[in-house]
């Protein structure tokens, strides 16, 4: 039997199931067929009216109906349908009883407009207030909403579906939380708390007051009338980000638990960096260092150099900003290295699916090592010269890929790098 | 409690000690160590029983923000539940001696137990008002929400720009991850922290929340399932006939580090963290939370005789209940409930607690019963030991123990 633990000394960690959910569709092997061909998942959204909105396209996700909508309703539907995906794959444990923890990325949780609107029309006064409101809070008429918009309430559902052991974890590092569910799990296996961890990220919350916080704060691309070509990393003409939905859930296991258990693996978490950026809210220090260090960090923990990645799995948002950054992050670790090495992102074609983003781009990155295929950058018709990178432009490519990173930035200065490999280093 | 079982993967060396060496509170009873020990002496009570009646809420005392966030700009892109928790990470990095160690910052890793921030309760009446008169209008609401909300509003109610405020203002660069979910946020932001420093994974962490209880949008989450305490304010013990708890107004920021990190510089310790343990009980048969704590209890290594428990029991039913069985099946710990003086702080409560605890064995006492009820009794001698438990209002159990440094 090969070794178990890396040259640090600890437990490798593999993955051994897989389950995606994104705009484009439910599971890997749609997702990944519509990934490689080029498709969008971005369209304009139905779900309300954008009526005076300056943006009303998205990826959303339709095909998975929730009634009522409310954003934990359907990211509890997408992360349950990812999960599912998932630990069928691995096989592990019995139905309903996972031997592990579970660790969740979910969008922060609160009341919505139609349920603080519904309350409103029982006070029976068009005048009312906040405390009309919480006049008719009690009672048991609405204990439905208690249960729903506790921030915990996602994960409450999932562990107890899944069977997941302990206390569950929810997390937000915003747009770097899929990255940072991961994360936990990697460091509880490696740690030797468990053997297996259900690491889930889930967003749906495209509803009509998180579209306009984004749009307000001009992070959003406007181009409504072309849905499919809005989304346009690493381009000149890019405008900003696409909001989108979806989920990716990993089982992570110790190489030698899933070993002797037969399971198929189908890749290696074989390091993960992280640095927090002190600039500002919502924008990256100039200099790219804390950029810069989360890459190093990821690479240092996964005790390879940067000549061993063959391609790089970009947070590539397409806002001005975060692209020009992360070439500056990128070109600085990698060198002259850059231009040669295939950089490009999925966001292109499903947009930003934010507090989901890191898991299923490490989903995407698996499929890659998987596949030896890279995914494209689409609607990559205008260069932007001050980004050489090889985008893998509007075409997916095969080529030999063992190691693999993935970045996810986002506010806050949140910055998570994953490695992703074949086989174990 | 089922716990999952590693087979052979051993860690490579021994768990490093950790310490608990830099507390920061501020709370409805006033900032920093002696005014929250003067105060747990005298048994004050700080509560506002007037301005969200019949709710009563345990209000915020004002402070001073400007001595740990300098810049105005800084302050006015944050909302309170933010100002609160950046302000009192600053009085644990100071507390710590590292506040400005631009070396240590840049490699303290960071958990923030959040949950999200205030809304702006004058945009939304005026908008739910205009939509009462507007017989919904197709696109009102749009119109409204476009012109009407502030950029800057969602960067204040975002639960991870607590800890990136923090970052931004005193440095704090390690790692950034916010953990949410209520009370078990703060269990699990403590037992992570521990766990990776126990395994050499971090040196150093700063883990902490904080909690504004003047929120109306909060109490009516709250109210939906008639969790709030109404009209009287009577200890935590005393809400059998009436359950519920009063939201509480804190920050609560540790620094916690290896021993041999903490001597390498020269730092105090406060006290040990030797343990800390969370569950999820289902809660679907009477009898499971007593069960899961007492599971918990079982975790944490030899117990001394004699010692104390600082709970962070919320007064609401059946859980409180629930928690005062497992209380009673170990008589000769002296229990204070942090709640009656504090109110229940949600995601901050378990690390308040904590802070609590540290705070206690650093002075060599327990502080004072503060119950109508008999159940919290006196303790003489100086405690060694100090278990915190948090038992969640509707999910979460979590338990720490927190030790003298020998």
């Amino acid at each position: 039997m090969p070794a178990t633990h890396d040259k640090f000394g600890r437990p490798i960690v593999v993955v051994t199931g897989m389950g995606v959910v994104t705009s484009l569709g439910a599971g890997k092997e749609d997702n990944w067929a519509k990934l490689t061909a080029g498709e969008s998942g971005i369209r304009t959204i139905s779900r309300f009216s954008t009526e005076g909105l300056k943006t009303s396209i998205a990826g959303t996700v339709d095909f998975l109906k929730v009634e009522p909508f409310s954003s934990p309703d359907l990211s509890q539907k997408l992360a349950e349908t990812a999960a599912e995906e998932a630990v069928a794959q691995a096989a592990i444990g019995t139905k309903g009883d996972f031997p592990g923890p579970l660790f969740l990325a979910v969008a922060p949780v609160e009341i919505e407009w139609p349920n603080r609107l519904e309350l409103g029309r029982d006070t029976g006064n068009p005048d009312y207030t906040y405390d009309d409101l919480l006049r008719v809070s009690g009672g048991g008429k609405y204990t439905r909403f208690h249960r729903r918009f506790l921030f915990g309430s996602v994960s409450d559902y999932l562990a107890d579906t899944f069977g997941t052991k302990g206390s569950p974890i929810s997390l937000s590092t915003a747009c770097a939380s899929g990255a940072s569910a991961i994360q936990l799990g990697v460091e509880a296996i490696r740690r030797g708390e468990t053997d297996a961890a259900l690491c889930v990220a889930t967003d749906g919350s495209v509803n009509l007051e998180n579209l306009i916080r984004f749009s307000l704060l001009s992070a959003l691309s406007m181009r409504n009338d072309a849905p499919h070509a809005a989304s346009k990393p690493f381009s000149k003409n890019r405008d900003g980000f696409v909001m989108a939905e979806g989920a990716g859930a990993l089982v992570l296991e110790s190489y030698e638990s899933a070993a002797a258990r037969g399971a198929k693996i189908l890749g290696v978490l074989a390091g993960c960096g992280e640095l927090a950026d002190s600039f500002h809210r919502t924008r990256s220090s100039p200099d790219g260092k804390p950029i810069i260090g989360c890459v190093r960090n990821a690479l240092s923990d996964a005790g390879i150099a940067p000549e061993q990645i063959d391609y790089i799995n970009a947070h590539g948002t397409g806002t001005p900003e975060n692209d020009k950054m992360e070439y500056l992050g990128i070109s600085s670790v990698f060198g002259e290295q850059t231009g040669r090495l295939p950089v490009s992102s999925n966001k292109s074609m499903v947009g930003h699916t934010l507090s989901a983003a890191g898991a299923v781009e490490a989903i995407f990155s698996l499929l890659t090592l998987e596949h030896q295929r890279i995914p494209p950058t689409i609607n990559y018709d205008v260069p932007d010269p001050a980004i050489p990178f090889d985008v893998v432009p509007n075409k997916a490519r095969d080529a030999r890929v063992t190691a693999v990173m993935s970045n996810s930035f986002g506010f806050g200065g949140q910055n998570a790098s994953l490695i992703l490999t074949r086989e174990p280093l | 409690m089922t716990e999952t079982k590693a087979s052979e993967n051993k860690p490579s060396k021994p768990a490093a000690e950790v310490w608990i060496t830099g507390i920061g509170i501020a709370t409805s009873l006033g900032e920093g160590l002696d005014a929250t020990w003067d105060a747990l002496k005298a048994r004050r009570i700080n509560v506002d029983e007037k301005n969200f009646a019949p709710y009563i809420v345990h209000p915020w005392a004002p402070v001073n923000f400007d001595t740990q966030i300098p810049k105005k700009g800084d302050q006015r892109q944050m909302e309170a539940w933010q100002r609160i928790g950046t302000y009192t990470a600053g009085l644990a990095l100071d507390s710590a001696g590292i506040k400005g160690n631009k070396e240590i910052l840049a490699r303290t890793d960071m958990i923030v137990a959040a949950g999200g921030g205030e809304r702006d309760l004058a945009v939304d009446t005026s908008i739910m008002q205009a939509e009462a008169r507007s017989n919904s209008a197709p696109g009102f609401l749009n119109e409204r929400l476009m012109s009407d909300l502030r950029p800057t509003l969602f960067l204040a109610q975002l639960s991870n720009l607590l800890a990136g405020n923090i970052a931004i203002v005193h440095g704090v660069t390690g790692s950034s991850r916010t953990f949410m979910g209520e009370e078990g946020a703060g269990v699990d932001a403590a037992k992570i922290a521990l766990a990776r420093i126990a395994a050499g994974q971090s040196d150093i962490a700063l883990i902490g929340g904080s909690h504004n209880a003047e929120r109306k949008e909060m109490l009516m989450l709250y109210e939906f399932d008639n969790f709030n305490l109404r009209d009287k304010f009577v200890p935590v013990w005393a809400r059998a006939n009436k359950p519920g708890f009063a939201l509480g107004s804190v920050g609560t920021f540790l620094v916690m580090e290896s021993k041999a990190h903490a001597q390498a510089r020269g730092a105090k310790p406060f006290a040990r963290l030797s343990h800390v343990v969370s569950d999820q009980a289902r809660r679907k048969a009477p009898g499971e939370v007593t069960a899961s704590l007492q599971a918990l209890w079982s975790k944490l290594g030899k117990l001394d005789d004699n010692g104390a428990i600082i709970t962070g029991a919320t007064g609401a039913e059946p859980v409180t209940s629930e928690e005062l069985a497992f209380l009673r099946q170990h008589p000769d710990f002296a229990i204070r409930a942090a709640g009656t003086a504090f109110g229940h702080n949600m995601e901050a409560q378990f690390i308040l607690g904590l802070a609590l605890a540290a705070l206690s064995i650093s002075r060599g006492a327990l502080f004072p019963a503060n119950d109508t009820t008999a159940l919290e009794v006196e303790m003489a001698k100086p405690p060694t030991q100090i278990v915190v438990t948090g038992a969640g209002h509707w999910r979460s159990e979590g338990m720490a123990l927190v030790e003298t440094v020998k």
